[in-house]
């Protein structure tokens, strides 16, 4: 009897989280903002797939450490969970209705959000859907468990397929078109905006047969992979490097104007990722102030090819010749600035390098530099680089220009991170005093992280300067380091293709879902501190990083606490 | 190999010195030329230093959230800024409405203890919160996780007051009380001066007799001196690491409050350069420690307030007061570089290892 009490008590705590979470969210603007996005044409839009995957999530949470409940108890708590957190939105919605003077205090407490909550009905009939709704979306989890391992994975990838191509149907209806043999199956699949119906179910059941295909003989094909003689699997290897090389330089010309410029900008995001991975990822060192050596790669690009009559030095260079100054001044830079912070640890580093940067922000902002950096308004008249005539002008020719620097600097920073340098790295990341008494020069070695990692910054700086034409010093704020430091943290620090789909997911999705920018640094925000929680090593893990947070989460506690 | 070691290590330390001598360089000429030129009467620079003095006290309320935090945990909450800024942000709402509804006008002393009860229950409550969802679970994960929950913790609640109450400025209602002043011959202090002084002095002075005299101080004090140890002696730790939240909390928030009556308007971005510079006067002080925490506010208030006209001015500098950040961050660092142990402290060089 007791026991039964405490079961449901506990699904009505955590129904009570979720609905506080829905409400939250509704508040935000969240469901409304992306009210006005399809997932399925006339179907559902994605404002409400978010009320629906707080409901989910709820009905998970509720019976996820219950392992020995039977079904039917499992069914029963994890509805009335999703019940609970349904009728806090239906509080809400009422009201809404009574008292629209809430938006006084709740900017976004509109009568907009108030139809979208309602679908279109009458406010009785809407309260006891939404009701059900979240009951039986609630209840959801705990029938799934009833299927078997293979089929739920493969329904539940299916509908997180589903919503993504319905996100990014811009994308792949332009990609689509590109080609006039595919145009029909663009028009086959998509509406105006997000999936045609037909589309949803073809997406649906395509999604589940590859991943029970994928379950059945998926092993097999890897086994046999691994079985093939060393120069077979190289030549395999080597093909789908070609294939994936085709596609990089292909896609430019694919993907049109607007979604080059984002890829530009995921770009620029992997060149300062894979440097800031090198202080903060390999070597240990969190730097918040990153955006410096940005800057004064811009910077020094900007002195050096600008043409600008205002300020005292425009050298009027080609961008060929201010790159590789710019790459030596910010490495330099990277070691002014890392010398006296050689003492400095953990905590204070952090705050150190964030006045570093806030520093160089101020001094190009101020009025006194002015005649020197152009003060507020901008250094002007970047040129664009040039190979022979060839003019890297827009972002689908500067797309070259990025992807060349991302390979080459992805490529020094993997042959660093085997070599002995990067093996120092990871030592004085793990324990500085240890690393020194093996006999590390943790001078040189912070050094040389720092200069690397500037370095790389300032290649990003550098051609933003003369993407953008002019360099704004409003623009070199703490957001940047933020930005970066976000991007490597979800990615997984230290792991290089976890900087890429890091910057992927971090910039690339902001840019393309324009309603997700306005809420990009709450979900940041969010994201960080969830990854933390949940999955400290990131996405992408790098192995020795994972296995070292691993030690941490067997609780190994008198070790950690004493430091 | 070891003799090229050796001359790196001199060769960095070499650097160190030149750049603070340098900059004690700037600092001595270029007072010594403002002065010299005195372009600044007496009444200015008192001025100055008044705004200084009433600014560096709001800067030492918050610094003791974030001394009190690492003399516990070890660890920057780096959303402190944000405890500061929801405080008044919430009882901004009580506030117009007491403002509109023209109590304010009539009843201006209990309108105020209303904003600051309002605010101090608000900023503990987000203090407790942040607390327990992000810091908790992590008190034994390495050191780089809690701090960037931390970061992660402190731009969610920025952006969650933005989106929640909008992207508008919200502008505090006036208090006449406040507008009048007393004047000592040439010098004027204003009452909201005087009170924004006072008010922060006696939280200190409170905050400090609860560390010193009551049980729950001596048991926070017992906790920031050995957890292991104090758990042993029967002290609730989880308890007095949420009371030491709170504590700071509250204080934030009457900070809040005091920084709003002086600067008028609230913003979600409130929080992040006085929480900067709060964080640079518990440095200053020797973070950990209370009285140092006061005396690096004060210091670093003033130090803003008088530094961009008393060093720069005089080197002929175009608008010095655009300046003034790159001062208080400046400060920071060399306090960092040259004195991490600040003013008053000591026991953190042993503690760091």
């Amino acid at each position: 009897m007791n026991n039964a009490k405490t079961f449901w008590m506990d699904a009505f705590k955590l129904g009570v989280v979720g609905g506080i979470a829905v409400v939250f969210i509704a508040l935000l603007g969240m469901i409304e903002a992306f009210a006005t996005r399809d997932i399925i044409a006339d179907v559902i839009d994605m404002g409400r797939v978010l009320v629906l995957i707080a409901f989910f999530l709820t009905g998970h949470f509720a019976i996820a450490r219950k392992q020995n409940a039977t079904p039917v108890e499992n069914i029963s708590s994890a509805g009335f969970a999703g019940l609970v957190s349904a009728a806090f939105l239906v509080g809400l919605m009422w009201l809404l209705s009574a008292m629209p003077t809430m938006r006084t205090v709740f900017v976004n407490a509109t009568p907009a959000l108030l139809k979208t909550l309602l679908f279109g009905f009458d406010i009785i009939i809407a309260s006891l859907g939404l009701l059900a709704l979240g009951a039986v979306v609630g209840a959801l989890p705990a029938v799934l468990r009833l299927v078997p391992v293979s089929p739920r994975r493969a329904l539940i990838s299916a509908s997180a397929w589903v919503i993504l191509i319905g996100l990014l149907q811009e994308l792949l209806v332009v990609t689509l078109k590109t080609t006039e043999a595919l145009e029909g199956i663009a028009t086959l699949f998509f509406a105006k905006t997000g999936l045609s119906i037909v589309g949803a179910v073809i997406v649906f059941i395509v999604i589940v047969a590859l991943g029970l295909w994928r379950d059945r003989y998926g092993t097999s094909v890897r086994v046999r992979y691994d079985n093939l003689p060393t120069l077979q699997r190289r030549a395999t290897n080597g093909v789908l490097l070609l294939i994936l090389l085709a596609i990089l330089l292909a896609l430019p010309a694919i993907l049109g104007l607007f979604f080059s410029e984002v890829l530009v900008q995921v770009g620029l995001y992997i060149l300062m990722g894979l440097g800031l991975n090198i202080v903060v990822g390999f070597a240990g060192l969190l730097d918040l102030g990153y955006v410096a050596f940005f800057a004064i790669g811009a910077y020094t690009v900007g002195l050096m090819t600008s043409t600008s009559k205002e300020i005292a030095f425009a050298g009027g260079f080609p961008f060929w010749v201010g790159l590789p100054v710019a790459i030596v001044m910010a490495a330099f830079a990277g070691i002014i600035l890392g010398v006296p912070v050689l003492k400095v640890r953990g905590d204070y580093l952090a705050i150190v390098t964030l006045g570093f940067g806030e520093i160089v922000k101020f001094l190009a902002l101020s009025d006194f530099l002015k005649p020197y950096f152009a003060g507020a308004r901008g250094l002007e008249l970047i040129p664009k680089p040039f190979i022979g005539s060839f003019e890297f002008a827009g972002p689908q020719q500067l797309y070259y220009l990025l992807l060349i620097g991302c390979v080459i600097v992805a490529f020094i920073s993997l042959r660093l991170k085997t070599s002995r340098v990067g093996r120092a790295w990871m030592a004085m990341r793990e324990d500085e005093d240890v690393a020194q008494a093996m006999g590390i020069n943790l001078v040189a070695t912070k050094l040389l992280a720092f200069a690397m990692g500037a370095s790389f910054a300032g290649i990003g700086g550098a051609i933003n300067a003369s993407k953008l034409a002019i360099i704004y010093p409003h623009s070199m704020n703490f957001f940047v380091s933020i930005n970066v430091l976000a991007l490597i943290i979800i990615g997984g620090m230290g792991s290089i293709p976890g900087v890429i789909v890091g910057a992927l997911v971090l910039v690339g999705l902001p840019e393309i879902l324009r309603e997700f920018a306005d809420f990009r640094w709450l979900v940041y925000g969010a994201v960080l501190v969830l990854m933390m929680l949940v999955r400290p090593e990131g996405l992408m893990p790098e192995a020795r990083r994972a296995m070292e947070l691993e030690e941490f989460r067997e609780g190994d506690t008198t070790a950690q606490a004493a430091t | 190999m070891l003799a090229q070691k050796l001359k790196r290590l001199e060769l960095t330390d070499v650097f160190i010195y030149l750049l603070g001598l340098g900059i004690l360089a700037v600092v001595i000429v270029g007072s010594g030329a403002t002065l010299v030129q005195a372009k600044y009467s007496a009444r200015a620079w008192f001025d100055l230093v008044l705004f200084g003095v009433t600014l560096g006290s709001i800067y030492a309320l918050i610094a003791l959230g974030y001394t009190l935090v690492y003399g516990i945990l070890r660890m920057i909450n780096f959303a402190h800024s944000e405890v500061f800024m929801g405080g008044p942000y919430i009882a901004y709402f009580i506030a117009d409405a007491m403002g509109k509804a023209g109590f304010i006008e009539q009843n201006p002393v209990l309108a105020i203890i209303i904003i600051f009860l309002v605010a101090m229950f608000s900023s503990t409550m987000i203090a407790m919160l942040v607390e327990r969802i992000a810091y908790r679970p992590l008190r034994h994960a390495p050191r780089l996780v809690p701090l960037i929950t931390a970061i992660g913790a402190s731009f969610f609640l920025q952006y969650t007051f933005f989106r929640l109450f909008g992207p508008n400025l919200k502008v505090y209602p006036t208090f006449h009380m406040f507008d009048a002043s007393i004047a000592f011959g040439d010098f004027k202090i204003t009452y909201l001066q005087i009170f924004v002084i006072v008010a922060a002095g006696v939280l200190m002075l409170a905050l400090h007799q609860f560390v010193q005299r009551t049980k729950v101080g001596k048991a926070m004090r017992a906790v920031s001196e050995d957890r292991e140890t104090a758990a042993l002696m029967g002290i609730n730790v989880d308890n007095i690491i949420v009371t030491t939240f709170a504590l700071g909390g509250a204080l934030a928030g009457a900070a809040g409050v005091l920084y709003v009556l002086v600067f008028n308007q609230v913003t979600a971005f409130l929080g992040f350069v006085p929480g900067i510079k709060a964080f640079t006067s518990a440095v200053l002080g020797g973070i950990g420690n209370i009285p140092g925490a006061m005396l690096g506010g004060l210091f670093l208030g003033v130090i803003e307030s008088l530094g961009p006209t008393l060093f720069l001015d005089g080197l002929g500098i175009a608008a010095p007061y655009q300046l003034k950040d790159a001062i208080a961050f400046t400060m920071l660092v060399l306090v960092l570089i040259f004195r991490p142990a600040g003013i008053l402290g000591e026991r953190l060089t042993e503690k760091k290892a």
